[in-house]
């Protein structure tokens, strides 16, 4: 699978992830709901944006309704390739109910979170 | 005492439902939980039906993971039942912290440490058919020290 800029792509039913460029950063736009059913295949969209190039990340988390912690461990997944190929990934998210679990599980630490997508790309 | 039971095939699609039965439930029959703390168990649930569905995929079971909510004036309580294989909830290992470098090695692992901190009280059944998890959470007038 190839994944385009500017493209809209579904991970499944109740996810969908729209992928655009600001300032060098590929943006990830994440609506809906990132659980054990659509974590998988954002996973492997994810993995497929690293190995085409893009290695400066970024997941705009202010359109998702529902994060849990297989959620999480495709963002860690993504955070990790990102790094191996010399690159970051950075978090957009405001929500207080989306930033409490990376709170709790200390993730916040690993990831830090931005309030926009002009802060995370010029940070 | 209210009570509200699911089934649903052990498939990740239906994960979803489970949120909305559960939001409904405790919206219509528990309206003082909150909205933080309806957010907390619901992701707690999907947390545990998440461990329930791969306990059936692993062992190939074709019945259904049971859900079932009790609402009552003090508590709201979660019940997860599954017929997969079990596990011992103290042989999980811990997870290195988070500015380890070796955290990021870790891909999983972090549902039962939610359910624990989401929780209030949260209670692993096992059985030779199966495990059921229990997690209750006190409605906010009768939390302790409320």
């Amino acid at each position: 699978m190839q994944v385009a800029k500017g493209t809209n792509v579904c991970c499944a039913m109740q996810l969908r992830a729209d992928v655009s460029s600001l300032d060098g950063w590929t943006v990830v736009s994440l609506f809906g709901e990132l659980d054990v059913a659509s974590a998988p295949s954002l996973r492997e969209q994810l993995i497929q944006l690293v190995s085409q190039g893009s290695h400066l990340l970024v997941l705009d988390l202010e359109g998702l309704d529902f994060l849990d912690s297989t959620g999480l461990g495709a963002i860690i997944s993504a955070l990790k390739r990102a790094r191996t190929n010399g690159g970051d990934l950075r978090l957009v998210c405001t929500q207080s109910r989306i930033r409490r679990l990376f709170e709790i599980t200390a993730l916040d630490k690993a990831f830090p979170l931005f309030s926009s997508l002009d802060a995370a790309v010029r940070a | 005492m209210a009570v509200v039971e699911l089934e649903i095939p052990a498939r990740p699609a239906y994960l979803s439902l489970v949120r909305l039965v559960v939001d409904a439930a405790v919206s219509s029959l528990a309206p003082n939980l909150g909205g933080a703390r309806l957010d907390d168990l619901k992701l707690a649930v999907t947390e545990a039906c998440s461990n329930a569905i791969e306990a059936h995929q692993s062992v190939w079971s074709e019945e259904p993971v049971v859900i079932r909510c009790e609402l009552d004036d003090r508590t709201v309580t979660v019940e997860v039942a599954d017929r997969g294989g079990g596990f011992d909830p103290a042989d999980l290992a811990s997870l290195p912290a988070a500015t380890d470098p070796q955290r990021l090695r870790h891909e999983s692992g972090l549902g039962i440490p939610l359910m624990r901190t989401l929780a209030d009280e949260l209670v692993f059944e096992q059985a030779t058919n199966g495990t059921t998890v229990r997690l209750t959470v006190y409605r906010a007038a009768n939390a302790p020290g409320a």
